[in-house]
């Protein structure tokens, strides 16, 4: 689904990632574990076309096509989905306007016309139960005055309602107490199938408990240093990051 | 020796008014009349004010009144019927309609409607007749005819306008809602004036309407008071949608008197040139006042809101939002004045001005001026001049919501942070479909009138 092959960015002239590989198939969750300031996120940013990273070299692959061509909106069509790891707020405009937008778009590039008002209104309420989010929510502007909780499980609403193949989680668990780790985690598990893939960003193995990876991969300094299976986060969770920095093996 | 003439408009209206003073008195009721000879002193004095006057600074006027205007005396006879040539389609809003029609009341089963509840709509010259004792009252008691030359001349020229009457402690939940149209065949200065009184404890919805419907040149120079009684309630929403070659000159004055509510909402969807005047006297204890204001300007259109919000009395508070999205090389201007007197404390008052540029071209003035005399007080006062957010419009794309359809919903939440300070949900609904429209460049005309105006 996913292939990444020799990926190096840069932020304002300063080199972030120093050569990423990584192949994400169908039905695959990974994870993407390491220090901060590593580049997890400037990975993200790479993959969903955020201006401010430059791709100096490599190619990524999502389902056969040239990834990096394409804008961030046709990426989204196209089924890759960012939870960011610090949402926007963007006031005035109501969360069902922006799903409303969000979902016509994605429909359009499908061929298929917009969704009926009253269609729509159903497929929120399924997708909010899915994700157990508070009714109101919706009726507000996008992550306006939301709490770090109710951002992240907004993010994760967002995903039920546009069901992408592949959904990057940026630290969807950071700030979020245990009942709001476990809901968060129940969503994406109730969205996985056979035919997508989750790439899971986090620091620590809590998120892991729930939802699972295939593989974990250890981000440092623009690399990936390692990749093994789910053990290797619980590994980490118990040597912490300090042997890397060092440039010890496991 | 030739010696060249040239006429400034100053003198030019002056000598209008000398020469027209008998057709301009004939007409009209002592009320209106009484204050023309001071008021054209004042003018002959004070003349047109100019960007060296503060007030002013970034609005130029009197360049407005170098073009050949007509200015009629008397209403100019045209036939037509209101509703084949104007119907404001804004549905399930059912209203107490008055129309101006350049500048005159347009008769609607006559020049004075009064309602069951006792509330009068009328023109304002035939309320002078027959109501003396409370147009007397009110009329020409806040206007500032000493240091605006603007409103000076309004005074001098005025014959006409609206005017509204809540009678003590009655409550409409119907808007009334006054429309003022330009149409006609030739260039028109118009100067009419509107009077609205609400009585203690009475409750109204006043909804103001300014459309141009022929593709003439226009400038209105109007002057609105407001007198709004204790523990009485007000909301106004003006809606400014008028062509590229018309000015609007707007002088809105309203005081407050104790415990009374005061909403005001000035939007400025379209216009050439368009100037608001707001003065809000709080002037009896626990009153509150909230203005708000959004301004639209593309191409050379020029928008500029002056609010001058006076606390002369403790315990009042005051709220102020304006919102502008400035397209191509379209000007703006906020002056928000705000001053506390000495005697009023525990004021609190806030303001908070919002501009998005979408070009580098268009430019926009905002200057807050906290004037504060007493010592217990809450005020404070935000400007910000910025582009579409980035970052939002960034996460908009990440949802899979093209750059263009993004940037129009980002404006489109920026607008309704104003708009959804109007009470009424229809009207609501309905002026945040205009706002829509006018953002995605739509908006020829704010409702399915058949002429084209914009
Ligand atoms: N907007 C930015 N401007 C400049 N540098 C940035 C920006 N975002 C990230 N960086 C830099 O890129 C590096 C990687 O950051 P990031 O990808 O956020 O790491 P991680 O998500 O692994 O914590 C850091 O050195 C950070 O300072
Ligand atoms: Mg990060």
């Amino acid at each position: 689904m996913l292939v990444i092959k020799d990926l190096h960015a840069k932020i304002n002239d300063k080199e972030i990632l120093k050569g990423i590989n990584l192949e994400v198939k169908a039905g695959e969750v990974h994870a993407i574990m390491g220090p901060n300031g590593s580049g997890k996120s400037t990975l993200a940013s790479v993959l969903t076309g955020r201006e401010l990273v430059e791709v100096t070299h490599g190619q990524v692959e999502f389902n056969g096509k040239n990834l990096l061509e394409m804008s961030p909106e046709i990426r989204s069509r196209e089924g890759i989905f960012l939870s960011f790891q610090y949402p926007v707020e963007i006031p005035g405009v109501s969360m069902v306007n922006f799903m409303k937008a969000a979902v016509n778009e994605h429909r359009k590039y499908k061929g298929l016309g917009p969704l009926s008002a009253s269609d729509f209104l159903k497929l929120l309420r399924e997708r909010k139960e899915l994700v157990e989010i508070d009714s109101a929510l919706t009726n507000r502007s996008v992550n306006e005055g939301f709490s770090g909780g109710e951002k992240k499980k907004n993010e994760i609403f967002q995903m039920a309602m546009l069901e992408p193949k592949l959904a990057i989680l940026d630290e969807t668990d950071s700030g979020l107490d245990i009942d709001a780790l476990r809901i968060v985690a129940n969503g994406v598990n109730k969205l996985k199938r056979p035919d997508n893939a989750v790439v899971v960003i986090t620091h620590y193995q809590r998120l892991l408990d729930y939802i699972v990876p295939d593989f974990v991969h250890i981000l440092y300094n623009g690399r990936i240093v390692k990749s093994a299976g789910k053990e290797l986060a619980l590994e980490l969770e118990k040597k912490g990051y300090d042997w890397i920095k060092n440039g010890e093996d496991l | 020796m030739t010696q060249k003439t040239t006429i400034s408009p100053r003198e030019e209206l002056v000598s209008l008014y000398l020469e027209n003073l008998d057709m301009i008195t004939e007409g009209s009721p002592d009320i209106l009349n009484r204050f023309r000879e001071e008021a054209i002193q004042h003018f002959k004095l004070l003349g047109f004010p100019s960007v060296k006057n503060e007030k002013y600074k970034y609005s130029k006027i009197e360049s407005l009144f170098t073009k050949d205007y007509e200015k009629y005396f008397a209403p100019k006879k045209i036939s037509f019927r209101i509703e084949d040539i104007f119907r404001c389609d804004i549905p399930e809003l059912d209203t107490h309609l008055a129309v101006v029609l350049n500048g005159f009341y347009f008769p609607n089963n006559g020049l004075t409607t009064k309602l069951p509840n006792g509330i009068i709509i009328s023109s304002l010259a035939e309320a002078a007749r027959n109501y003396p004792d409370i147009v007397g009252k009110y009329y020409n008691a806040q206007a500032e005819n000493d240091t605006d030359g603007l409103v000076a001349l309004n005074t001098a020229f005025v014959q006409d306008g609206v005017f509204i009457y809540v009678p003590k402690g009655v409550v409409e939940e119907k808007p009334i809602q006054l429309i003022n149209l330009l149409l006609s065949t030739e260039n028109q200065l118009v100067q009419y004036r509107n009077l609205i009184v609400v009585e203690e404890s009475a409750q109204a919805n006043v909804l103001i309407c300014d459309h141009s419907l022929s593709p003439m040149q226009y400038l209105s120079n109007v002057v609105t008071e407001v007198h709004v009684g204790a523990n009485a309630s007000l909301e106004m929403v003006k809606m400014q949608n008028e062509h590229n070659d018309s000015a609007q000159l707007n002088h809105s004055y309203i005081v407050q008197e104790r415990d009374s509510h005061v909403k005001t909402n000035v939007l400025s969807l379209h216009g050439g040139f368009i100037r608001n005047n707001l003065k809000m006297l709080l002037n009896g204890e626990g009153a509150d006042a909230h203005a708000y204001g959004l301004y639209l300007a593309d191409r050379s259109q020029h928008t500029d809101n002056y609010t001058y919000i006076d606390h002369a009395v403790p315990n009042c508070s005051s709220n102020e939002l304006y919102k502008g999205i400035l397209d191509d090389q379209a000007t703006g201007a906020f002056f928000g004045k705000i001053l506390v007197r000495q005697d009023a404390q525990k004021t609190q008052a806030y303001q908070a001005n919002n501009n998005l540029l979408l070009t580098a071209d268009a430019k926009v003035s905002t200057k807050p001026q906290l004037e504060i005399y007493a010592d217990d007080v809450k005020c404070s006062h935000g400007a910000t001049v910025g582009q579409i957010d980035r970052e939002a419009l960034f996460y908009m794309q990440s949802r899979g919501i093209g750059e263009h359809e993004a940037t129009l919903l980002l404006m489109f939440g920026f607008a309704h942070e104003v708009v959804k300070q109007v009470s009424i949900e229809s009207l609501r609904d309905r002026l945040d479909d205009l706002v829509e429209k006018r953002l995605r460049g739509e908006l020829s005309r704010c409702n399915n009138c058949p002429m084209n105006c914009c």
